[in-house]
């Protein structure tokens, strides 16, 4: 097999058009992600991480430059295609959780096969596999406020694993969790990234970033470092 | 989304917030009541005057010779009734040359009424109508006897003082007792009771059964009417066509006995049944006129309320729609997400009114005259109507929610 990334972004831009200025927000960005790595990005606040994440997510497009993904070119899809590669390529993670309050766990999980059109029965039963992958399997049904901020997550991580997707993306997961939380959570993450989910996960706290395998540091909206340590 | 998802979701969320979605389907509630309500009345009273009125009063394929119309519908001009007082009564030698005149078979009647007190052994009966009539009236009015017999045509021609009551007289006068054979008084005049005539029911609300009839020509003729005059002579045809025909040669006859120039109207009335439904029919279509309109007004403020009810909805729910854009919700799965949301809360809301008008109907039913029956059709318009309500007033809203820009939308609070 040709070694092709799965993810490969040249000269990738993001603008913000503001009434007489313009912000920008990725100047430029050179970076290809490959099938089953584990790649953190760091970087200070404001130096276009989470763009960086929207853009890859397909939640955001680029203003200039190419995005490639499974050797297809996003950065030219229309709406709809970018809703459908959302659904099948991506999982994302918030800082927030993002889960519905009023859905139960389970439901929450089900969301993405509702879009890709999946039967209920098979619904349920992916999404009872996908809690149950990350210790959930007795909070089924429990709504999102009556799960600890750690179950919120392992919920929303449930979620984007559901749809067997080809990148996991997470931006600042561990944001809002105490720091015992957040080493579970980075052990959820490690265990899937084991089991062959490639990662890309936003952090700006190196002992989170220690996890990965790779580590790119932004500044300005550009790639000031990438490094790849070796495996632990 | 499927539809069956999108419409599981849409109960949820109204029945999540019970309070907002009773107060933005108040508007399609009152229309769609008020669309069965009035229509059913309508449609009661259609029925109603088609079945019984017309019929009752005046009979099928019959027709009746007067001197001016005996059921005044609309606005009768001072001009018109000072004309009509004008007009020469129908003499009996009139019935009698329009009775030989006629070429087809018909069955006629004389008929004057009057009102008067009846007594039989110190009970008084106050105030009931006395016919002064023919043999075949009883034939004309398709009345049949619970006891007894009619009047003969030689008792009629006679003028012997027999009498046929109607049946709630009979119970008022002789309670349990058989009234057969007994003796009513009529202002101290003897009759001797020879019928009863089985229950004729009620006509908005007044009983049919509160008369008695008699030969015209018997002494009850000094109260009913002047001398050699009736109120009416009833001709019934054996059918439509028949009936044409007989009106045509009643109406030559007439206007040749009483020497009317070509230029003269005539000067005497002949009444059918399709005269008053028309008119009842005239009634009919206006009330139908302004129905859609009333509707409308309700149903369009209906409109507004929910679609400022789904821009707020659009607005509180704005992460929502940016978490599901997330997971891979397209524009159509939102639009399809609030339209479905539109549309069940006013057909929810419609189907609250189906309910509503039909009690009504059954109320109005069951308290009045009225045989009020929910019109089917009106039942499918209105699902019609609410569910189209719902997805107009709900587009403009589920379009902004469709087109929200993820990033943003999952950012709002
Ligand atoms: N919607 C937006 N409109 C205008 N400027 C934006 C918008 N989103 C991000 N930015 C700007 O882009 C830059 C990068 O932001 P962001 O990607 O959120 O950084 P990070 O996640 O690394 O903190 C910042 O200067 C931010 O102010
Ligand atoms: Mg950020």
């Amino acid at each position: 097999m040709a070694e092709q990334p799965l993810i490969s972004l040249r000269g990738l831009t993001r603008e913000y058009r503001m009434d007489a200025e313009t912000v920008y927000a990725l100047r430029g960005i050179e970076l290809a992600i490959g099938t089953n790595e584990y790649v953190a990005i760091m970087g200070p606040s404001g130096s276009g991480k989470s763009t960086l994440m929207n853009v890859i997510g397909c939640l955001d497009t680029p203003t200039r430059g190419e995005y490639w993904l499974n050797g297809t070119e996003v950065s030219r899809m229309s709406d709809d295609e970018l809703a459908r590669v959302r659904n099948r390529e991506i999982g994302f993670v918030f800082q927030t959780f993002n889960l519905l309050p009023r859905a139960t766990a389970l439901h929450n999980v089900e969301l993405p096969l509702i879009y890709a059109g999946t039967s209920a029965r098979e619904r349920r039963r992916a999404a009872s596999r996908a809690l149950e992958r990350v210790g959930l399997a007795d909070r089924m049904h429990h709504r999102p406020n009556e799960l600890s901020g750690g179950q919120r997550q392992r919920v929303a991580i449930a979620r984007a694993l559901v749809n067997d997707p080809s990148i996991l993306l997470a931006d600042e997961p561990t944001g809002n969790l105490d720091s015992v939380t957040s080493q579970e959570i980075m052990a959820v993450f490690g265990e899937l990234h084991t089991q062959g989910q490639t990662v890309l996960m936003v952090t700006h706290e190196a002992d989170i970033a220690a996890h990965a395998h790779r580590v790119v540091t932004l500044l300005d909206g550009v790639v000031h470092s990438d490094s790849v340590r070796e495996a632990a | 989304m499927p539809f069956r998802e999108a419409i599981r979701l849409a109960f949820q969320v109204i029945w999540a917030q019970k309070m907002k979605s009773s107060f933005s389907v108040i508007g399609v509630f009152i229309g769609v009541t008020f669309l069965i309500a009035v229509v059913s009345i309508v449609e009661g009273m259609n029925a109603y005057m088609t079945d019984r009125f017309a019929t009752t009063l005046l009979g099928v394929n019959t027709f009746q010779l007067r001197r001016y119309p005996g059921v005044q519908m609309g606005d009768v001009s001072r001009e018109t009734r000072r004309e009509w007082r004008r007009r020469p009564r129908i003499s009996f030698e009139d019935a009698r040359a329009v009775v030989e005149g006629l070429s087809l078979p018909v069955v006629t009647a004389w008929e004057s009424s009057s009102r008067a007190d009846l007594s039989h052994d110190g009970k008084i009966a106050k105030d009931i109508e006395v016919v002064g009539a023919t043999e075949d009236y009883f034939q004309i009015k398709n009345w049949d006897l619970e006891a007894g017999r009619p009047f003969s045509p030689q008792e009629a021609q006679a003028g012997q003082p027999v009498m046929v009551i109607g049946h709630e007289l009979a119970e008022r006068l002789f309670e349990t007792r058989d009234p057969i054979g007994r003796e009513v008084r009529i202002r101290g005049i003897p009759y001797r009771v020879i019928g009863v005539v089985e229950t004729q029911g009620n006509l908005f609300g007044i009983s049919l059964d509160k008369f008695a009839v008699a030969p015209a020509l018997s002494p009850i003729k000094r109260i009913v009417n002047p001398a050699r005059v009736v109120d009416a002579l009833l001709v019934r045809a054996g059918s439509l066509e028949e009936l044409d025909v007989a009106i045509a040669e009643t109406e030559a006859i007439m206007r040749s006995r009483r020497h009317l120039r070509p230029s003269d109207g005539n000067n005497f009335s002949i009444e059918t049944a399709d005269a008053v439904l028309d008119f009842w029919g005239k009634i009919n279509r206006v009330l139908m006129m302004a129905l859609p309109g009333l509707v409308s007004i309700s149903l369009v403020v209906g409109g507004i309320v929910i679609m400022n009810i789904m821009l707020m909805a659009v607005a509180e729910r704005t992460r929502e729609i940016g978490i599901r854009k997330s997971l891979g919700a397209r524009r159509r799965d939102i639009m399809r997400q609030f339209l479905v949301e539109s549309a069940t809360l006013a057909t929810v809301g419609a189907a609250i009114g189906i309910a509503t008008g039909i009690g009504l109907a059954g109320i109005v039913q069951a308290t009045t005259f009225l045989p009020a029956r929910v019109a089917p059709w009106s039942v499918v318009v209105a699902i019609v109507l609410g569910g189209g309500v719902g997805v107009t007033a709900g587009l403009y809203p589920a379009s902004r929610a469709a087109r929200l820009d993820p990033v943003d939308a999952i950012r709002q609070e």
